[in-house]
């Protein structure tokens, strides 16, 4: 499998990373050798082989509905980048 | 006095030799004199440090120390804390202040151990040199033209160093372990689950464990006793009975099997480290251990399992930062896609941004299965061979790393040859056994070499006192970096 630039631009824009021409074409040599390192695992027989998503076997807990946190809101939003009359600050989405 | 053991130093505080502030300036002081050399530290504060410190000085002259009470720890720089600047090593989180304190950072305060600062890292822990690090690379205290590893290649610098007596560190792919093994320190990687990650800037969320690293495996047994325990806010944390880790540090190694790893004396291991690791398997069992031979078949295609799993989960870890609530935002763009799309161009850094890529192509559609489902499956195969590995030892020896250190800029270039420095790191993180690293020599320029351990789950006490006796039958661990006084 070899990655063409092409590819590196579609997934660049998929994770929302403005990636310019040059960039692509450095990244790809490099992800293509990451990926080169990535096949060996391929010829791998796992027939059968439950699939391991985590470290051990436990389940979620539930916890009760009941409100565990204070308000923070004015601290948390102090460390944003722009925040007005409570809300978070964006470009215009809807015309 | 920046030499001496935690219990020493917890001595001294309860005798009243030393006040907590005192200690505390002693540490501050190599900090200034040597930080700007090694690079260890993003932020220091002496000021909070010494306020802290009074706090400590308090709850000893009321008699209410705990054994670590007026101890200065170093945090992660991958720890909210309170107040603090807490950058992950990104630009992308260069100016986030955070706003409450990470589990990890709160047991500290608790013990009443003061925080010298925020220690230097690889970018969102991306690395095995720390140099990804937005701040820039760390230098390794036994050579400043080496790495001291990464990612939490402040924090073992740091130690080394004898700039803090102790670290936190965090372990998703080897993390405290390779660091550890390059700055000759001793550092230890919990079971999965046993340290809370809430506040902890997730990287790779079913591997990432936060760790303690210090001078020796007694140091870590006291920090780790402060670290652990179950924590409702980290849903994958572990609710169990607490324990102590220095319970089992004076018994004796009569009749302890030792694994050791085929695959881990293979091709690709430096004659030096191999010898070294060879001469603490001796030790060991002049001690009355007997070494057992055992194969962990399929840890030959942990790193290509790694590098599907940890990506995957870093591309949606980090797909949160996007300039709209903490952390950089681009100063222009177009509309809101173009406002994501270049604070993500700009705040992350090569190698982060590699890792995303990856992730987002394994998860993608059309290649899942081929990819993150194969290595899922893989996974669980590298987990049954230690299963079947622990029928026969109870503890698995090898080396840390293939090699000691490695110079500043020699392997930055090639992502894949940075990749392979953490072979035998890997395997533990993906079944969530606990390792750790400690020294076992010096290669012929001077740099140490680490030993590694790695355990059954939950067995850190068995590790720290196979470490410990190994610790009190050698002095590799209490050698410091010449000119550093």
């Amino acid at each position: 499998m070899s990655l063409s630039t092409d590819d590196i631009k579609r997934i660049a824009r998929l994770a929302r990373i403005e990636t310019s021409d040059a960039e692509a074409a450095a990244t790809q040599a490099q992800l293509n050798n990451i990926f080169g390192l990535i096949a060996t695992m391929q010829a791998v027989d796992t027939a059968g082989i439950a699939p391991m998503a985590h470290a051990q076997e436990v389940y979620q807990r539930l916890r009760d509905d009941a409100v565990t946190e204070s308000d923070r809101h004015t601290t948390f939003q102090a460390v944003a980048p722009a925040v007005e009359n409570g809300l978070y600050l964006v470009p215009k989405v809807i015309e | 006095m920046s030499d001496a053991s935690l219990s020493t130093l917890a001595a001294q505080l309860a005798a009243k030799q030393v006040s907590s502030r005192e200690l505390a300036q002693v540490y501050l002081d190599r900090i200034a004199a040597l930080n700007p050399a090694i690079n260890a530290f993003i932020t220091v504060d002496p000021d909070k440090t010494l306020l802290e410190a009074a706090g400590a000085d308090v709850r000893i002259a009321a008699g209410n120390a705990g054994p670590l009470t007026g101890i200065p720890v170093a945090h992660k720089d991958i720890f909210c804390t309170d107040g603090w600047l807490t950058t992950c090593g990104s630009k992308m989180l260069s100016n986030f202040v955070a706003p409450y304190d990470a589990t990890v950072i709160e047991r500290f305060k608790a013990a009443g151990m003061p925080s010298l600062g925020k220690t230097n890292m690889d970018e969102f822990a991306m690395g095995s040199s720390n140099e990804t690090s937005y701040f820039g690379a760390v230098k390794n205290p036994w050579n400043l033209a080496y790495v001291p590893g990464g990612s939490s290649g402040g924090a073992a610098a740091c130690v080394a160093a004898r700039m803090a007596p102790a670290a936190t560190g965090t372990d998703t792919g080897g993390s405290i372990r390779q660091p550890a093994a390059l700055t000759g320190i001793t550092g230890l990687k919990p079971t999965y689950g046993l340290v809370s990650r809430y506040g902890m800037i997730a990287f790779a969320s079913s591997l990432d464990q936060a760790g303690p690293m210090a001078l020796s495996a007694e140091d870590c047994a006291l920090l780790l006793n402060a670290m652990t325990g179950f924590d409702p806010r980290d849903s994958t944390s572990l609710e169990r009975e607490k324990e102590d880790y220095t319970r089992d540090l004076e018994k004796p190694l009569a009749g302890l099997r030792v694994g050791l790893p085929r695959e881990f004396f293979a091709e690709g291991l430096n004659n030096e480290v191999a010898a070294a690791v060879d001469a603490a398997v001796a030790e060991l069992k002049k001690l009355g251990a007997t070494p057992v031979e055992i194969s962990l078949a399929n840890s030959k295609l942990a790193i290509p399992v790694y590098y599907v799993l940890a990506p995957a989960e870093a591309s949606s870890n980090l797909s949160r930062f996007d300039g709209v609530r903490y952390g950089y935002r681009a100063p222009d763009y177009a509309n809101l896609d173009d406002m994501y799309c270049k604070t993500r161009a700009q705040g992350f850094g090569a190698e982060v941004k590699r890792r995303i890529l990856i992730g987002a192509y394994v998860l993608s559609h059309g290649y899942y299965d081929a990819y993150y489902l194969q290595a899922q499956k893989i996974r669980r195969l590298i987990a049954d061979d230690f299963s079947e590995a622990f029928k026969t030892c109870d503890v698995i020896l090898g080396p840390t790393a293939p090699g000691t250190a490695f110079k500043l800029g020699e392997k930055s270039d090639d992502p894949v040859e940075m990749y392979l420095n953490d072979l035998y790191t890997i395997p533990a993180n993906l079944a969530g056994l606990p390792g750790m690293s400690l020294p076992c020599g010096f290669d012929t320029k001077g740099l140490p070499i680490g030993l590694q351990l790695v355990g059954n789950y939950f067995s850190e006490a068995k590790m720290l006192n196979v470490a410990h006796q190994y610790q009190r039958a050698t002095d590799w661990h209490a050698h410091a970096p010449e000119g550093l006084k």
